[in-house]
């Protein structure tokens, strides 16, 4: 996984939860981050959708569990 | 390939808004609008609204509370609808209504939508969720079960709008509904009776009916709105399956920027006057260097583009708003392409304002706002110049600067989708007030190229008709004693029935003045009230609406008084004065048309004129008409 996705996945989820980027990591999951909800997470997959223009399929977003695990996802369907 | 705008920009725009935070709150607040406005999307507007919402206490924000009754996942919208807001000064606080429970929403007064107590709501219901039968079954149903179904849906909006209007005064904004992209019965449904099509667009304009006979109700015409941005890409039928999301995510932001063109009026965030530039902007190329017959304007490519701003500005006058030009120019080229070009549709006429000079956009801009009576925050700017937008929008960051896109192609379009020419309700008045300050224009260019006050005035040609009040005319005079302030000699404040209480059986007069002259009719612009008792006439009330102030009109008025008081037998014309904080421009009237003070109070003074010696002189050059009974 290249760094800039994970970075930009980061710094995307950051602004979508509304945390600080540093409290944001690769393991970060609607476990550990309060306000990552259901509204959130539809939230972030739009985001994500719009800013590198490609679309999840509805049994992709169900997989994603955590920020490291969505910027692979991301990775793999750029490189498609 | 992942930035829309340019990406080092927005980024520095990103990091000075965090660092002007707490040091500078309004630069931060630009900084931010002006980032939203080069990243508008999904993942900025967690940051926008969350720095906005930083500032709070710091910016004049207007509050208003929207709530939302819906059929489907709005929630991703209302981020993109609360950057949007703030960028534009407005603080939303939104309240999303449960799923499918608009019925209980707005016929149920307990609740939450009536415990919200907002200013407005938008009702928001697919046409899958709320005519399932039109929607699904169209290919089945019979005629008479299609028409049910337009009067079922008809009756139910009706019965939820008149609920909701018996406990809040609130607006209320309703979504029309949208045609599906295939129609049931395929090509042939154009011939059906009703087809399933037809079906959905007679609710639709039972929708327009409801809003027209109702104070506060909107239609938002959401077909329409899907249309614009294709139906086909529009929609993301995933997510509407698991998510209940009909909309794609690159849309979200089209539907809370039509929110918006509602939400501008409803704050009085809009714009009253259109400030533009000339070169490459109303036509394309530079006057002063390619001359009449170089600039590119007409019905051909390139000059189409700018005849398309030119008629989308054409439509914005016809609705009231206020045309100005600001533009670094030689006066003479500009006013001769104004006139003379075959390709104008912007004649001088249409314009209220002009700048044409050397000086800085910024001082014109000022010049524009104070010449039209308006607060600089009415004004849009539209140039095509980035230097000219920043410079006005550094110097005047309550203008509304409208950025250009480079391609001249793109200007209508820009223009047509701006929020700030939005209106709810158009009156005559809305309709004619270009037209006013054009004529005002006119004068004032006449005025000064007349040697004497006195040509000027002759030039004028001012027809004055005098008639008592009627039915017809009696809403305006109790209004314009309402409403004038500084050509007012007594400042007494009349509802229609006082006036209509006014007989001449009692000595009463009530005598209206309307005013025409070369340029325009100015209508009812006047009002005088007097009373005979014994052998005195007195003015119990003499007014001008500050449009004809400084035309005579009000000696001819005066003189009016004087004759037919003369005529009744009355042996003096007397009228108080009583200064209020307003009304100096008429502190001398009395004086200098030859009345003598006879009695001094804390409250004003008291004014006579010796019918039997003295006399008004009417002014020469207006013709005045009596209707009868005046």
């Amino acid at each position: 996984m290249t760094a800039n996705i994970l970075e930009q996945v980061q710094s995307i989820a950051a602004d979508i939860l509304m945390v600080e980027p540093d409290e944001i990591g690769p393991q970060s999951s609607p476990e550990s981050l309060e306000s990552w909800d259901s509204v959130q997470h539809l939230n972030l997959v739009l985001a994500l959708e719009e800013k590198f223009s490609l679309q999840f399929a509805p049994e992709e977003i169900d997989q994603m569990r955590t920020i490291g695990e969505i910027a692979g996802l991301v990775e793999r369907k750029i490189g498609q | 390939m992942f930035q829309r705008g340019d990406g080092s920009v927005s980024a520095q725009l990103r990091k000075e808004a965090d660092s002007l935070l707490a040091s500078d709150p309004p630069a931060a607040a630009r900084r931010l609008a002006e980032f939203w406005a080069r990243e508008p999307g999904a993942a900025s507007a967690g940051f926008v609204v969350s720095r906005f919402e930083k500032l709070r206490g710091t910016q004049r924000l207007i509050p208003f509370r929207l709530a939302i009754e819906r059929s489907f996942t709005v929630e991703p919208a209302i981020p993109l609808l609360r950057a949007e807001a703030f960028a534009a000064g407005i603080d939303l606080s939104v309240q999303v209504g449960n799923f499918n429970a608009c019925a209980q929403a707005f016929l149920d007064p307990e609740s939450a939508l009536y415990r919200f107590e907002p200013d407005a709501v938008i009702l928001a219901v697919e046409t899958r969720e709320a005519a399932p039968e039109l929607w699904r079954d169209s290919a089945k149903l019979s005629a008479a079960e299609s028409h049910a179904a337009v009067r079922r849906l008809t009756t139910q909006f009706r019965d939820w709008l008149d609920a909701f209007r018996r406990r809040s005064q609130a607006s209320v904004i309703v979504h029309g509904l949208e045609l599906p992209p295939w129609a049931a019965r395929g090509v042939l449904d154009t011939q059906s009776e009703p087809g399933q099509l037809e079906a959905i667009r007679q609710v639709n304009r039972e929708l327009g009916c409801l809003a027209r006979d109702r104070r506060g109700v909107y239609v938002l015409d959401y077909d329409h709105l899907v249309a614009r941005h294709g139906r086909l890409a529009w929609h993301d039928e995933r997510k509407w399956l698991t998510m209940r999301m009909p909309i794609a995510a690159e849309h979200l932001i089209h539907l809370a920027r039509e929110w918006m063109r509602f939400l501008h009026p409803l704050t009085g965030k809009i714009a009253k006057v259109l400030a533009v530039d000339l070169d490459n902007t109303l036509w394309g190329g530079i006057i002063g260097e390619d001359g009449l017959s170089g600039i590119k304007l007409g019905l051909e490519y390139p000059g189409a583009a700018y005849r398309g701003l030119q008629q989308a500005m054409l439509d914005l006058y016809h609705r009231g708003v206020l045309l100005a030009i600001a533009s670094k120019n030689n006066p003479d080229d500009a006013l001769e392409a104004l006139r003379e070009h075959p390709g104008m549709l912007l004649k001088p006429e249409h314009f209220a304002a002009l700048r044409v000079n050397w000086n800085d956009k910024a001082q014109s801009l000022r010049e524009i706002a104070a010449e039209l009576n308006l607060g600089i925050d009415a004004v849009a700017f539209l140039d095509d110049n980035p230097v000219e937008c920043r410079r006005v929008r550094d110097a005047l960051p309550e203008v509304s600067v409208i950025e250009l896109p480079p391609d001249p192609m793109e200007y209508a379009r820009v223009l047509r989708e701006c929020p700030l020419f939005e209106r709810l309700a158009l009156s005559e008045e809305d309709r004619k007030r270009g037209e006013y300050y054009a004529a005002e224009r006119q004068r004032t260019e006449l005025e000064q190229s007349m040697t004497t006050r006195e040509d000027f005035f002759r030039s004028l040609a001012q027809q004055a008709e005098i008639a008592p009040v009627t039915e017809a005319t009696l809403a305006r005079v109790a209004q314009l004693t309402q409403k004038t302030n500084q050509f007012n000699l007594t400042t007494r404040r009349y509802s229609e029935q006082q006036i209509a209480a006014m007989t001449p059986e009692d000595g009463w007069r009530v005598l209206s003045i309307r005013v025409s002259d070369c340029f325009s009719d100015n209508g009812l612009v006047g009002v005088a009230i007097t009373r005979d008792q014994g052998d005195v006439c007195e003015i119990d009330t003499f007014l001008l609406s500050c449009r004809v102030i400084g035309r005579t009109v009000e000696t001819a008025l005066l003189a009016f008084l004087a004759g037919r008081a003369r005529s009744r037998g009355m042996r003096r014309l007397e009228g108080w004065f009583l200064p209020t904080k307003k009304n100096a421009p008429a502190r001398e009237f009395y004086q200098q048309h030859g009345f003598q003070p006879v009695r001094q109070q804390e409250q004003g003074t008291l004014w006579a004129l010796d019918l039997e010696k003295d006399t008004v002189n009417p002014p020469e050059w207006i013709q005045v008409t009596a209707r009868e009974g005046a």
